[in-house]
């Protein structure tokens, strides 16, 4: 438990990190940082982007799956960790 | 040789059943092959044949219906929550979420996901991974291709009585919307189903246009506002003037008093540059020019007869088809005539008769467009019968360019708002011409063929690159021209200053050249004059204009070929004379003829 919550601090703390959110297997946001509409637009979004992404992986090649999913956009970039139908998303503005 | 196998049956046995039985095969007849029958024959040399044994196949093309499809947003509502939670209720969503914090594979995938999602962000922060690698750098000068355009969408009309389209113009924002007026030019062939709307499409969407006008009598020109994108002016067929509000729907907010309007079709229309924003002006071919304030379109606040012996005599006056103003120099405009005369005129001169400055002679037909140049405002583009020519403000007489005559009349030109040498041409014979005059003057630069009948209105959008066509069946079709022909170009604008100047200058010497000629042929005729003074002038008598006609073209042409001689003895005898010194040897030469 308790590195559970170090994991998500570190990564909260991280250097460009905006927002870090976590939802699990019902598309249900289970923490995040951000205030909640925010949380819950991100969390359909990505929800509905990660399983289309995953399906074509395994369309691809049935024995494989998606791991992390990376979009990056003018403004920030938003990173999408999978593991057990949990997802990781984490937005960061990368700086040069 | 026949072959020959003979069997026999009784004529009792005819009809009667069939018994078939099975027996082994017998040989009835063997025939082996003959020698001395091929010495008869010669072995043909071999030959190579060759043979396809493939399927048959053929091409059919086929267009599909057209697919209409509506973009419509959904909004997005909170979800996935278990029945028995509420998701509004925070208590609720809190347990449920400490919950599931405590789950066996949240508390396993959790320190996978860290790591994961770690090892991404300090990437991140350490390498820009996504960089061009060689951004920055000098762009490479691409080989030139060959200019191009492509066609991105054709608008058609609606109705079943196709209309054609005599006007566009483009939404001053940032040019995503189109208005498009379709009304039927040909005399009386208006037929009573002829729709009378006239659309406004979205250029994303062909399939259906986004706002539909509902005039009393079909539109021929419209404009935007350049101030405010939501309001149109549009002239009609029968000489009103229209004003809509495009937030008020399709209704027009106004209409102008058809006493005070025009008597004729009003060709063009353009909004003028004002403090209020809400001047217009209209011109139509029963010889006015008249000015509105949309605010109150019950009468016109100016009126401008063309008439060009500036008496305002309506009888007289030309008839108007196109309309010129530039926002930089308000006070003057240019209105191209039926008669096939430009004239230039000015909004403030003090008396009616100063309003018309001056007239340029310049088509054998009616100026069916007319342009000055965005970025040398001196010149401008008129088009009409069958050539496009370029003008100089300052040269009255004639046009500094011209194009060859073309093979069909043209109907519509307008410059290119992005290159000042660009200028696009449209034909009757459906063709979009691009002419780049740096380039070559001689033929366009592109010739494309838009359609199959004739086009009529042209707008090039304000970032150049995308251009509105309209043809007599209700068809606007939108070209996007290839970014050589819409990208300035290095040194553009000096080389065609510098071109402009070289033509006018030219102009301008053959003008001084003429008048000196009308000068010494009316010194010439004035000597002549004084001694015919007693002389009875029986100007009524045809016969004696022909022959005095006869008389002075032969007497002319001598002493045309007299000065020719001479001008070749001079130039003989002096190698290094100069123009003008040979201006006044012949001035001394046709004096001492005269005298």
């Amino acid at each position: 438990m308790a590195q559970v919550e170090e994991t998500l601090k570190r990564i909260e703390a991280s250097k460009g990190v905006i927002g870090t959110i976590l939802v699990n297997a019902e598309g249900i946001p289970i923490r995040t940082t951000l205030d909640n509409s925010t949380t819950v637009q991100y969390a359909e979004l990505l929800c509905q982007l990660s399983m289309l992404a995953r399906t074509t992986v395994r369309d691809i090649d049935p024995q494989n799956d998606l791991t992390f999913l990376r979009i990056r956009s003018k403004k920030h970039e938003i990173m999408v960790a999978l593991e057990n139908n949990y997802l990781l998303i984490v937005i960061q503005n990368p700086c040069e | 040789m026949e072959i020959v196998h003979v069997y026999t049956k009784d004529r009792e046995e005819f009809g009667r059943q069939c018994l078939l039985s099975d027996r082994p095969a017998e040989l009835l007849l063997d025939v082996l092959p003959d020698q001395n029958l091929a010495s008869n024959f010669i072995q043909r040399s071999h030959r190579d044949q060759a043979v396809q044994a493939g399927r048959q196949v053929s091409e059919h093309q086929v267009n599909t219906e057209r697919f209409e499809s509506d973009s419509c947003g959904i909004n997005h509502v909170e979800g996935g929550w278990p029945k028995d939670i509420n998701p509004l209720d925070m208590e609720q969503t809190i347990r449920f979420r400490k919950k599931a914090e405590k789950d066996e594979s949240y508390l396993n995938s959790i320190p996978q996901l860290g790591s994961v999602a770690e090892h991404c962000g300090r990437q991140n922060n350490a390498v820009d991974i996504y960089q061009e690698p060689f951004d920055g750098w000098e762009e490479v000068e691409e080989s030139p291709e060959p200019p191009s355009a492509k066609t991105i969408n054709i608008f058609r009309d609606p109705n079943e009585v196709k209309r054609t389209v005599t006007g566009l113009s483009w939404h001053p924002d940032g040019g995503r919307k189109l208005a498009a007026a379709y009304s039927c030019l040909d005399f009386q062939k208006a037929s009573r189903d002829m729709s009378l709307d006239s659309y406004i499409w979205d250029v994303e969407n062909p399939n259906r246009p986004e706002l539909t006008l509902k005039p009393a009598s079909p539109l021929v020109c419209l404009d935007y506002n350049p101030k405010d994108p939501h309001t149109l002016v549009g002239g009609s067929y029968n000489g009103q003037i229209v004003y809509w509000d495009t937030r008020r729907g399709s209704q027009p907010v106004e209409l102008s008093s058809v006493e005070h309007s025009h008597r004729d079709p009003v060709y063009k229309i353009i909004w003028l540059q004002s403090k209020t924003g809400t001047d217009a002006f209209s011109a139509s071919t029963d010889g006015q020019v008249l000015w509105w304030d949309v605010r109150r379109l019950s009468e016109p606040t100016e009126r401008l007869v063309l008439d060009p012996t500036r008496e305002g005599n309506l009888d007289r006056a030309l008839g108007a088809i196109s309309l010129e103003f530039e926002a930089t120099m308000p006070t003057k405009f240019m209105v191209g005539t039926e008669q096939g005369l430009v004239v230039s005129c000015n909004r403030k001169a003090k008396t009616p008769t100063e309003k018309i400055v001056c007239t340029y002679d310049g088509h054998h037909g009616p100026v069916y467009a007319l342009q000055r140049n965005p970025f040398f405002p001196k010149n401008f583009l008129t088009v009409g019968d069958w050539t496009a020519r370029i003008w100089s403000e300052d040269i009255k007489e004639s046009s500094i360019m011209c194009t060859k005559y073309q093979m069909s009349y043209l109907t519509d030109a307008c410059w290119s708002p992005v290159r000042p040498s660009v200028f696009f041409t449209l034909k009757m014979d459906g063709m979009l011409d691009v002419w780049d005059i740096l380039f070559k003057q001689s033929d366009p630069t592109l010739s494309l063929k838009v359609c199959d009948r004739a086009l009529y209105s042209l707008r090039v959008q304000d970032n150049g690159r995308l251009v509105a066509c309209g043809s007599q069946q209700g068809e606007t079709t939108l070209l996007e021209i290839c970014s050589e022909l819409s990208t300035l170009q290095k040194n553009e604008k000096s080389l065609l200053a510098a071109m402009f100047e070289r033509e006018t200058k030219r102009e301008k010497i053959l003008e001084a050249r003429q008048r000196e000629i009308r000068l010494k042929e009316r010194s010439r005729s004035e000597q002549s004059r004084e001694e015919e003074i007693g002389r009875e002038d029986g100007e009524d008598d045809p016969d004696q204009l022909i022959a005095r006609a006869e008389r002075d073209f032969y007497n002319q042409v001598e002493a045309e070929l007299k000065r020719r001689e001479m001008r070749e003895e001079e130039a003989l005898r002096e190698k290094d004379v100069c123009e003008e010194k040979e201006v006044k040897d012949e001035e001394e030469a046709g004096r001492n003829e005269a005298s």
